[in-house]
């Protein structure tokens, strides 16, 4: 993991086209993110930003038709899910799912664990693991009650994405995937989501935001801004793009993607 | 596409561990039940008169009666003549003496079941009684328990060194008239064990009984008799396997529990006879009826089980609240996996004023299965500000299985107050992605997911057994997402 370098390819996709039950949702979708850049993925309603995003996480349901993903040089879909996770792609959910009775802090070591002995690593000390949870969450601004409660369990819409970044900082991911983790997300609590988003930054890991919107953008700075649009990466852009999507509306890209 | 679900019918079918037989020699009557086979148990145990005639009785009036078909169950007919119903390892027909005299090999498959016999037992702090086919093999400290007065030992020497206790308590809670299975078991029962705490004495350890089945084409009825008189304690676990046989095994206990005034029973069932292979062939037909009787003001009568093997199961252990401010409880979990069908439940029966219930039963149904919970609250009349609450969850981890609830409430009393939440759920699909992209495999998350699920029935086992319950669970699950 280590091994890795500012500018080394981290995500690799190649013409990917995928159907959901007979219907085409992405449809040649070509995008390159490489070791220390940070992503936006813009785009409207139905777009496919969510395919992808679940697609490369290793949901079960998609058929890839063509095209081709690697991931750190390899074949991303000949992987099975934990396979991905343990490797160190991480999905932050759009709706995170509650899983009653089953603590936070358990679920959250497992996953440590797991990813850990994939590296080859002794399992984290119970007491450590702790510390480290506490101080990833004095950074989110959680309550130490989160480390009773069960997974997501009775958490409002802003605890639940706050909950997906701690387990996204404490897993340390080398690819993070945040699906609409601003939507719902009030300012004070967009802000605190950003900050641990950009605490994260660093040159051997990389981060690729999924958003309707670009006021994330605002405190998480994309190296890059994609507009998808009917299954298809129609125009990419530095942060500017973001802002004139922002103006703009989406049916500009479209026109202008059609008229070229 | 490579991310495909993993083919999970092909991971059902983890094997059942219990499933090896014991080679031993037995003392096994030939098929069939009439007076004379009565005769011959009782003769063979050396019975008294007075249970002689309670069995011969018990026989006429289950002669008189047609098996039950109410529950949600369905299976071929019963030929209770094809069934012998009393097997005996033959080493012990004159009765061990100690540990030193029971056939080694029978250690060795309490060994391998993981019942801690030997001085593995005082470690773990448990006494045990191991009951194999119909009798009782051992039955350890005892001394240490004589030493606090409380009497724990197989059935057959109870009836030898306390007739005058087994004679005015045995069917008082479950009379042989209760219904078709308990009037067979009070004709045939073999063995089983019994307790009995004297006032205000609590019991210093756990008491344990691990039941297996082990004979082919017999039956086991064993009879539990737990009393607890005034202000006295116990907790009791029991434990039940079964070797695998193409063919079913019937399977019909009693267990009474009575609790005088201020006495308090804890009885725990981690139950995982043989359910059957993933066809649905073999398996024990478990029809068990287990009440327990709360006839002391201020007493607690505290059922747990959670169910994992058999079949069918065909059970409702409850409580009857006569006493003024008894409580009674009831925390369940049942799994059915493959082919195999529950129809388990409680009944909460409130006699005593300000008696309160309480039921939290978890329905697991994967593969094939059917799961169905079944239960009575019932507030008599007299039942002045009797309270009630019941949480009824089931979880669906196929598209082929079935979960059922009939509850049923019957309320004389104005003041009564009677609470009734169920829940159905499938397994999320989400819930399990969730898991497997925080790197768990396949199998964690289930158990995960399905410990969390049954989380409020787990804490009420004794610690050490609660392990051992959530491991059971694990295996039979493994796998059964579908």
């Amino acid at each position: 993991m280590s091994s890795i370098v500012k500018g080394d390819p981290i995500l690799e996709i190649a013409d990917l086209a995928v159907e959901v039950q007979g219907r085409r949702i992405l449809d040649g979708v070509n995008l390159a993110v490489r070791a220390g850049e940070v992503h936006a993925i813009m785009g409207p309603n139905g777009a496919g930003k969510s395919t992808l995003s679940q697609l490369l996480a290793g949901r079960s349901g998609y058929e890839v038709k063509r095209g081709t993903v690697r991931y750190l040089g390899e074949d991303l879909l000949a992987l099975p899910a934990e396979e991905r996770a343990r490797r160190g792609l991480f999905l932050g959910f759009q709706y995170p799912v509650e899983i009653p009775g089953v603590n936070n802090v358990y679920l959250l070591k497992a996953a440590l664990n797991a990813q850990r002995r994939q590296h080859g690593l002794p399992e984290v000390d119970a007491f450590d693991f702790l510390g480290l949870v506490r101080d990833k969450m004095r950074l989110m601004q959680m309550d130490e009650s989160f480390l009773s409660r069960g997974v997501n369990e009775g958490f409002s819409g802003g605890e639940k994405k706050r909950n997906e970044i701690l387990q996204m900082l404490v897993l340390e991911p080398t690819l993070a995937i945040l699906d609409e983790t601003d939507s719902g997300l009030d300012i004070d609590a967009l802000k605190v989501v950003a900050s641990g988003v950009n605490s994260l930054r660093r040159d051997d890991r990389a981060v690729v935001l999924v958003t309707h919107y670009q006021r994330l953008l605002d405190h998480v700075v994309p190296d890059r801004v994609h507009v998808l649009v009917g299954g298809r990466i129609l125009k990419s852009g530095d942060r500017n793009l973001a802002l004139e999507l922002e103006r703009r509306g989406y049916d500009w890209v479209r026109h202008e993607a059609s008229a070229a | 596409m490579a991310t495909k679900p993993q083919d999970l019918d092909s991971l059902v079918g983890q094997t059942y561990r219990h499933g090896f037989v014991t080679d031993i020699d037995s003392d096994t009557v030939p098929p069939g039940i009439d007076e004379d086979v009565i005769r011959l148990i009782s003769a063979k145990k050396g019975e008294p008169a007075f249970l002689l005639d309670w069995r011969l009785k018990s026989l006429r009036h289950w002669q008189t009666m047609r098996e039950p078909h109410w529950a949600h169950v369905r299976y071929p007919p019963i030929d209770y003549q094809a069934i012998s119903y009393y097997s005996a390892p033959k080493a012990s027909s004159d009765g061990p003496k100690s540990l030193a005299d029971v056939d080694p090999k029978l250690l060795a498959t309490y060994d391998r079941l993981g019942v801690p016999l030997h001085e593995r037992a005082r470690l773990a702090g448990v006494a045990v009684d191991a009951v194999f086919d119909s009798v009782s093999v051992a039955t350890t400290f005892k001394a240490r328990l004589a030493e606090a007065g409380v009497i724990f030992c197989p059935f057959s020497d109870a009836v030898r060194e306390h007739p005058a206790l087994v004679e005015q308590y045995l069917g008082s809670v479950v009379p042989p008239t209760d219904n078709f299975f308990a009037a067979l078991n009070s004709a045939v029962f073999t063995d089983g064990s019994f307790v009995y705490l004297p006032k205000g004495v609590r019991c210093p350890m756990e008491l344990s009984t691990y039941f297996r089945i082990n004979a082919a084409k017999t039956g086991q009825f064993e009879r539990t008799l737990i009393i607890a008189d005034e202000g006295s304690h116990v907790s009791y676990l029991e434990g039940c396997t079964a070797p695998m046989r193409d063919e079913n095994q019937l399977h019909a206990a009693v267990v009474e529990l009575v609790a005088l005034a201020d006495a308090n029973i804890k009885y725990s069932t981690v139950q995982n006879w043989y359910p059957g292979d993933e066809h649905g062939v073999g398996g024990i037909y478990n029809f068990v009826t287990k009440r327990g009787e709360c006839r002391g003001a201020n007493s607690r009568i505290s059922w747990t089980q959670v169910e994992t093997g058999s079949a069918i199961t065909w059970k409702y252990p409850s409580c009857v609240l006569i006493g003024d401010n008894s409580v009674g409880e009831f925390y369940s979990v049942a799994v059915a996996n493959h082919y195999q069908q529950a129809d388990t439940g409680t009944k909460m029966v409130h006699v005593g004023r300000n008696t309160r219930s309480t039921i939290v039963s978890k329905g697991i149904s994967a593969g094939h299965a059917q799961n169905s919970y079944r239960g009575l609250v019932k507030v008599l009349a007299s039942a002045e500000g009797a309270r009630n609450y019941t949480q009824c969850d089931s979880l669906l981890m196929s598209d082929r299985c079935g979960a059922h609830t009939f509850p049923y409430i019957e309320v004389k009393n104005p003041t009564a107050t009677v609470e009734h939440e169920a829940t159905t759920s499938k397994i999320g699909e989400d819930q399990l992605f969730y898991c497997l992209q925080r790197g768990l495999s396949q199998e964690d998350a289930v158990n995960m997911i399905v410990s969390g699920f049954c989380k409020s029935v787990f804490k009420e086992l004794p610690m050490e057994f609660a392990v051992e319950a959530q491991n059971l669970l694990a295996v039979s699950l493994e796998g059964a997402v579908g």
